[in-house]
């Protein structure tokens, strides 16, 4: 029973992750009509956004120490961050400490600004092409934005602190009643209260304001509501920047867990391509369930229990879902009648 | 009509095949004639000709065909570890495996076209690539790779790390060290390897032209331009497609299978996603649909990895030097970018250039070319097809 639970809270966490990448490219599909390769490298921009604040807050100049000496007792030269100097040494701790957090106010407007030029710039011009070239064409730009990214940050992974506050594990099990050897790691627990935050969000943007309820229109009947004189390519331009700031977000917050490499958005992409196709092209809801849903089943296949029964079904489980639910439902689990089903 | 057609392919057969043959003499200005590489141009040619067949005239993108490379691979490296070291049983014992596969996979997804087929050949390959890597390890021996091991002298010790080679043994073959694949004692290493890589290629053209040109050939085209008409007329298409999907995933296996004779060695990571996206880039870029396309296609891009993943700083110093020296650094650290560990990023932005400007790829290109050079002498006759060329 414990262990079950543990399962789900990894579920939980991991599938927060795909649901908000699933989510954006979902919102992307359904609005532009673009399959997206890209998405994954969006994803990886964010983490990245992380990596740079947190080099930007360690940007320091050499000063001569006035407390330390070496044993000879000439003063040691020490690293004085710039923002120490700005701050003081209190919030620039602060500063450091929270970095990951606060890169989400650096991902937003940098990822923004790169959605739009991306679709301004290159997805445009897509709009009526066939998928296998729109594929095509995202694919080589992931493969550029890696390569740049790997040029400028390197090969190997950054490990990124979560801030002191949700170090250490969480004792979960004493809230549920389940004794006191069920515990989890605290930054978890936050990415996957902040993935639900962002996906109500997002949801309630799009259920509730007059921007979303003529996206909502849009994605129903384009031709239509352009008919009505509104310009729905430029709000259609906004929610790509939308898609990119979720999916930036949510690499960002994902840093702690998991040390950002270059390669990172590939490897959420593949797995979110088959979120999306199993919840069911272009239906929001069924990438959020989707997600969950592949994420706690994943997490399910890795319990040992279940590995000495099937071997190697934590391997293979995500993408022999989607086989089956491809298979016999042609929609997906929540896809709509008409929205790409062949 | 028929016998200009049939003459033109007999030409261009006959202008691949004395390419491939001449091509150590042929490419060597260009520094691309020893034997390694010029093997990879035919394996991959090989690949992407076969892809070419399922993607160029179905117009079905599959993603994952490099799990048939994988798989070609392993049935090789294992044939020469427990039947004989020569090449024929395992070349036709990989291609048979990869058809096998192909059938299997190809049944399952071809009942899904578009992008839920290239999501579906997707998933197969990662499922592919994940097992080799965990539970079926003491098949592909995981990371490490499978290898060619001397012949075991216990029992105990398992297949992967000591080989029987039951036909080699009963022949009486003798063997010093590890030994080298052989074609009824040919060695296949350095120039005969690439030769034998050749005629299989030469052969693969044949084939795949042959196809083309023939009435399955033209049905596979027929689904590519409009699926629904032809289920209305009333004919099935699935098995057309089954046969392609198993015809591409044979060459595929083939092409793996060659991999292992040229250096018996055989790892998952060839069948990763990105060694996927790699032969759907080499069909783009030569052209999607001809027959020459993706043979051209696979050597630039293998001759430009070769190439330009082995310039670095120095060499580029000395290329650039004739600029100021100011000038020289800068140009140096722009273009420095782009070689060497940054190779990928001109495979990226070329893919990207080929898809954006040139869709029907290099040959789409040449026959624009030609196109410009045969308006011109109308320029004066029709002021219509001076328009046209101007645009």
């Amino acid at each position: 029973m414990d262990g079950l639970f543990l399962q789900i809270l990894n579920g939980l966490d991991k599938g927060g992750a795909y649901a908000l990448i699933a989510l954006g490219l979902t919102l992307v599909f359904g609005t532009l009509g673009v399959v997206n390769f890209a998405h994954g490298a969006l994803f990886m921009l964010g983490a990245f956004c992380a990596v740079a604040l947190q080099r930007i807050f360690a940007t320091s100049y050499q000063a001569v120490s006035e407390t330390k000496k070496d044993f000879l007792g000439n003063p040691l030269k020490e690293d004085v961050p710039y923002i120490q100097d700005w701050f003081g040494p209190d919030v620039a701790a602060f500063l450091m400490d929270w970095s990951v957090p606060m890169s989400i106010l650096l991902a937003v407007p940098v990822m923004a600004l790169i959605g739009v030029i991306m679709e301004r710039g290159l997805i445009k011009h897509f709009y009526n092409r066939p998928h296998a070239d729109q594929i095509l064409v995202t694919f080589g730009l992931a493969i550029v934005v890696q390569e740049i990214i790997k040029h400028y940050f390197g090969a190997n992974p950054i490990p990124q602190p979560a801030p002191d506050i949700v170090a250490g594990a969480a004792n979960v099990g004493a809230w549920v009643g389940l004794g006191e050897n069920v515990v989890y790691p605290w930054w978890r627990l936050v990415y996957f209260g902040f993935s639900a935050a962002v996906i109500f969000g997002v949801f309630a943007f799009l259920q509730f304001t007059n921007f979303g309820m003529v996206v909502r229109a849009g994605m129903q009947d384009r031709e239509m509501v352009s008919m009505l004189g509104i310009n729905i390519q430029r709000r259609f331009t906004i929610v790509f920047g939308l898609a990119a700031v979720v999916a930036g977000v949510a690499g960002a917050m994902y840093t702690p867990t998991l040390p950002p490499d270059y390669h990172i958005g590939m490897d959420f992409l593949v797995l979110s391509f088959v979120v999306v196709v199993v919840g069911g092209m272009g239906s929001l809801g069924g990438a959020v369930l989707a997600g969950f849903l592949l994420g706690v089943l994943q997490s399910f296949a890795s319990m040992n229990e279940v590995k000495s029964i099937l071997p190697g079904i934590d391997q293979i489980i995500v993408y022999l879902i989607a086989v089956i639910v491809l298979l016999t439902l042609p929609r997906g689990l929540l896809g709509r009648k008409g929205v790409m089903e062949e | 009509m028929g016998n200009t057609q049939s003459r033109n392919d007999l030409l261009l057969l006959a202008g691949i095949a004395g390419f491939t043959l001449l091509a150590p003499w042929l490419l060597a200005p260009i520094g691309a004639a020893y034997p390694d590489l010029l093997q990879k141009f035919c394996i991959f040619g090989i690949f992407a000709i076969g892809f070419n067949i399922l993607f160029g005239l179905t117009g079905y993108l599959s993603f994952g065909h490099a799990v048939f490379i994988g798989v070609g691979s392993y049935v090789s490296v294992w044939c020469f570890k427990l039947l004989t070291m020569n090449i024929i049983p395992a070349v036709a014992l990989s291609v048979l495996m990869a058809g096998l596969f192909a059938a299997a996979i190809g049944y399952v997804s071809l009942r899904r076209s578009g992008i839920y087929f290239s999501i579906l050949t997707l998933a197969f390959a990662q499922m592919s690539y994940n097992l080799a890597y965990s539970v079926l390890t003491p098949i592909t021996n995981g990371e490490t790779g499978l290898q060619v091991r001397a012949i075991r002298t216990n029992a105990e010790l398992s297949l992967r790390d000591g080989d029987v080679r039951v036909i080699d043994q009963a022949l009486g073959i003798q063997e010093v060290g590890v030994p080298i694949t052989n074609l009824f004692g040919m060695k296949m290493s350095g120039y005969p390897g690439f030769y034998f890589c050749a005629v299989l290629l030469i052969i693969c053209f044949y084939l795949a032209q042959r196809l083309t040109r023939s009435n399955f050939g033209v049905m596979l085209k027929a689904i590519k331009s409009n699926q629904n008409r032809l289920n209305y007329t009333g004919i099935h298409t699935r098995p057309y497609l089954i046969a392609a999907f198993v015809i591409s995933g044979m060459y595929a296996g083939l092409a793996g299978s060659l991999m292992a004779v040229t250096d018996p060695i055989a790892g998952a990571e060839r069948m990763q996603w990105t060694a996927s996206g790699e032969v759907v880039l080499m069909t783009i870029l030569g052209g999607v649909g001809t027959l020459v396309g993706p043979v051209l296609g696979a050597g630039l891009i293998k001759f430009a990895e070769q190439k330009v993943s082995s310039w670095n700083e120095g060499i580029l110093n000395s290329f650039f030097s004739f600029l100021p020296e100011s000038l020289q650094h800068f140009v140096v650290d722009v273009v420095s970018l782009f070689v060497g560990e940054g190779w990928h990023l001109t495979l990226g932005l070329m893919f990207m250039v080929i898809v954006i400007f040139l869709p029907g790829g290099l040959m789409e290109g040449f026959r624009r070319i030609m196109a410009r050079f045969q308006k011109k002498p109308d320029e004066t006759v029709a002021p219509d097809g001076a328009q046209q060329a101007a645009e």
